[in-house]
């Protein structure tokens, strides 16, 4: 009896301290391996870490996607109508990726105020404006009606050229 | 005529399903307490009825697709009449209001399969299996009817043709991924059930472990095809080649999969030892609640993906209250009646037994840190906290080094003896295998590309420590025999069950290695008659053209891929489709599958000047993932078949095999 208790001890020790070591390592990794989310206005603002990954968002500027004529290097704009941060990646952007769509860079900021996008996530959204941005915006100061009428007024005209484009 | 009126019965069959449901999931239950026999016996025909109404729901809900009937609102929202047959059929569970519907239906298939095959079971406690499954369903009705109702009408304003389903989802994985997925995740309702039960009756014995196991294991197989299918549909259809991106998504049936191959293990040593009664109830709740949690994380829309389907914020609350209603009550009632069914059980700590619980405590580790994962930016970001992602690099950093150490632990496993083990008996029948894995494992990269790398030997070691103590014990069971083959066929089906399914670890573990390490990728920039080269294959592009498909049109392209200095060449061409009724582009990967290595090539963007970027990447061993999966999968079905699951009751109650008998006779 004695011999069982004794057993039962050490197995909900172990489990405890097995735990407490998983929870530990868990929560030291995840702080490292984060990425937290910026829009152009925060980066702008110089809220954005350097040379650590992050997360930008925002919209693909109107006529600013400009591919290099030898190689597969692209650079656009992100923009949420208030700041603009210019982005660099090399290699194939997504299939929904189009300028006045709402996307996601993952990558580094650079100094000079570029990010070097190593995954560029295109995002599909009805609203001219992916929420974490217009979030992002509103903690800035920014009243919706500062941003939302051109982005709005932008999608229109993309979305009437592309309709045109189809038929 | 008849065809308007399709919906509208399928909407009636669905009531009438949730009142049986309802019944179901009531009167049993009372009975049991109560110990009225009458009212027990409502449970198998109510169970059968249920499933009958819903096969009508379902039915009718699919001829409303096929035969493109548009004033139902999910068929216009997710169908379109130029789509394909068999794509009309799928676009049945491609959208949030037909999956639950789906969802609901293989819970009812489940429950009548627990109704046919469990005659044998105590009266009182089929009764409190099914009721359990009864309101388990009774809930899902519910949430069905009352907040996603996939026979709804757009009358009077029917639109003339339909919104179309999403390109990435007309595709042959994703006809059967969903309900592969689904099985699994419903299928672990039904040892929730007999785990509830066995705590409402104060009852749990060998026999009861004899009956949950096939249950869990099928299931369990069921849900690991699934993973398997989701995992090959994103490798070709997303574009990009990848297999496991550690998406929340893959997470959430992920964690089912963990905590229910726990469960197995832990069934195991409940059956033989009659140990870890209580841990093993515990995980079959934590087994469902995951499964639960997943379908709350994948369809309310919390996370953004292909499969969150639902926005409407009512129906995650739904959900969320759904599962707080069962994980709160089933934990509450593990808390109270627990102790009445644990039981203790010495082991020594070389033992099958003890091994058995360091793979049970691995597991749920993995299981806690990919959950930590994936609800900790969902979590912040619910409490206002902040956005954040947590990327692939966090789960690689835990989940790795967890699955070496289960691996080390899964090698001495099917050695060790159950009770207690001696450790000159385990170091005599493993010195050699492992020697021989880290020799093989130590090798094989220098082999392959002449330059050592250290995570393919870890990865190849841990597959061969699996693999190599298996064989020597079955050919120290041959030398036992009288004859090796007579020795051989003594060996019980579950035995190959369990050996073929940790085979299937050591596959896709080898497969997981080679390929994240040895995979190559280049994205070129091709104009017709341009070569590109790539681990020992050149690719030409000889050709770009155009053509027309059933509901897209798409740019093609040609190129001929040829081996080293090889003559013979073969062909491969990939397209970039543009769907008509929704406008979305989706790339169509050219694939030249094979045993040791795939071929593959995306079409990224036209460049201008009539060159295109390509994708095209060398995996090595990328198919041996899924076949692992699949070997896993059969071997938990070949244990089901075991002699033993089917005689188990007649020989362990003789009162009722004599009271069965005597029933047989005057019949």
């Amino acid at each position: 009896m004695r011999a069982r208790r004794k057993q039962k001890l050490f197995v909900i020790l172990g489990m405890v301290a097995l735990v407490a070591v998983a929870v530990g390592l868990t929560l030291y990794a995840l702080r490292s391996n984060i990425n937290l989310f910026f829009s152009p206005v925060q980066i702008v603002a110089g809220d954005a870490p350097l040379e650590r990954q992050i997360r930008a968002g925002g919209m693909v500027k109107e006529g600013s996607v400009k591919r290099d004529p030898e190689s597969l290097d692209v650079t656009f704009t992100v923009t949420d109508y208030v700041e603009d941060v210019r982005v660099r990646y090399s290699g194939i952007l997504p299939d929904l990726f189009r300028e006045g769509q709402g996307v996601v860079v993952v990558g580094r900021l650079q100094p000079e105020g570029w990010v070097r996008a190593d995954e560029v996530l295109a995002k599909h959204d009805e609203n001219y404006m992916p929420p974490e941005v217009a979030e992002a915006l509103e903690e800035a100061g920014y009243a919706p009606e500062d941003y939302q009428d051109k982005a709005a007024e932008v999608g229109e005209r993309l979305d009437a050229e592309r309709r045109v484009d189809q038929e | 005529m008849l065809i308007e009126m399709i919906p509208e019965i399928g909407h009636f069959a669905l009531i009438i399903a949730l009142l049986m449901a309802a019944v179901q999931a009531c009167v049993p239950l009372a009975g049991a307490a109560t110990r009225r026999p009458l009212w027990m016996a409502y449970a198998r025909p109510m169970a059968a009825g249920q499933f009958a109404f819903l096969i009508v729901a379902y039915a009718c809900l699919t001829a409303s697709y096929l035969l493109d009937d548009f004033s139902v609102a999910t068929v216009a929202n997710n169908s379109n009449s130029m789509l394909p047959w068999y794509y009309k059929f799928s676009a049945v569970w491609g959208n949030h209001e037909g999956s639950v519907l789906l969802w609901s239906l293989i819970l009812g298939a489940w429950t009548y399969a627990v109704s046919r095959f469990s005659r044998e079971l105590p009266r009182d406690m089929l009764a409190r299996v099914l009721g359990v499954m009864g309101l388990i369903s009774t809930g899902f009705l519910v949430f069905v009817l009352a907040t996603s109702n996939p026979f709804a009408r757009l009358l009077p304003d029917v639109p003339s043709d339909g919104a179309d389903l999403n390109p990435l989802l007309q595709d042959v994985g994703l006809i059967i991924h969903p309900p592969m997925l689904y099985m699994g995740y419903v299928g672990f309702s039904v040892v929730f059930a007999f785990a509830i039960a066995a705590l409402l009756g104060g009852r749990l014995d060998a026999a009861w472990t004899r009956w949950a196991r096939p249950w869990t294991n099928v299931a369990w197989a069921f849900l690991t095809v699934g993973i398997a299918l989701g995992s090959w549909w994103a490798y070709y259809e997303l574009g990009w080649g990848g297999w496991w991106f550690w998406d929340p998504v893959e997470n959430a049936s992920l964690l089912p999969w963990l905590a229910g191959t726990a469960l197995i293990h832990s069934l195991a040593v409940t059956e033989k030892r009659g140990a870890f009664k209580s841990w093993t109830v515990l995980l079959a709740i934590s087994t469902f609640s995951l499964s639960l949690m997943g379908t709350f994380l994948v369809r309310s829309g919390v996370l953004t993906s292909v499969h969150a389907f639902a926005n409407d914020p009512s129906r995650g609350l739904f959900i969320l209250v759904l599962l707080g209603i069962t994980v709160g009550a089933s934990l509450l009632l593990f808390a109270l009646r627990a102790p009445r069914v644990s039981q203790r059980t010495g082991f020594a700590w070389l033992s099958r037994d003890a091994l058995l619980l360091i793979n049970n405590i691995l597991l749920v580790v993995m299981t806690v840190t990919v959950l930590l994962g994936t609800l900790y930016p969902l979590l912040l970001d619910a409490f206002g906290l902040g956005k954040i992602s947590v990327g692939p690099p966090y789960f690689n950093a835990l989940f790795v080094p967890l699955t070496v150490l289960l691996c080390i632990f899964m090698g001495l496993g099917p050695l060790a003896q159950w009770k207690r083990t001696h450790a000159r008996t385990l170091w005599r029948r493993t010195w050699l295998a492992g020697g021989m894995a880290l020799v093989i494992a130590g090798a094989i990269p220098l082999l392959y590309d002449g330059e050592w790398n250290l995570r393919v030997s870890l990865g190849l070691a841990a597959a061969l420590w699996i693999v190599l103590p298996m064989l020597r014990g079955l050919l120290d069971r041959m030398r036992q025999g009288t004859s090796r083959l007579a020795a051989l066929r003594k060996l019980s089906l579950a035995y190959w069950g369990m050996l073929l399914a940790h085979l299937g670890v050591a596959v896709t573990i080898i497969g997981v290695s080679v390929v994240a390490n040895y995979a190559v990728e280049r994205n070129v920039r091709m104009g017709v008659g341009d070569t590109a080269s790539l681990a020992g294959y050149t690719f030409t592009l000889t050709e770009l053209g155009e053509r027309r498909g059933p509901n897209f049109v798409a740019e093609t392209a040609r190129l001929e891929v040829q081996r080293g200095d090889d003559d013979r060449h073969f062909v491969m061409t990939p397209e970039k489709r543009l769907y008509l009724a929704t406008g979305m582009p989706m790339t169509d990967v050219a694939l030249r599958p094979g045993p040791l290595r795939d071929l593959y090539v995306a079409m990224g963007e036209e460049l201008g000047d009539g060159s295109w970027a390509l994708r095209l990447q060398y995996k090595p061993l990328v198919r041996w993932l899924w076949l692992g999966a699949l070997l896993m999968a059969i071997g938990g079905l070949l244990a089901v078949i075991d002699r033993r699951y089917r005689r188990a009751v007649t020989a362990r109650d003789p009162e009722r095999a004599a009271l069965k008998n005597a029933q047989e006779a005057s019949a």
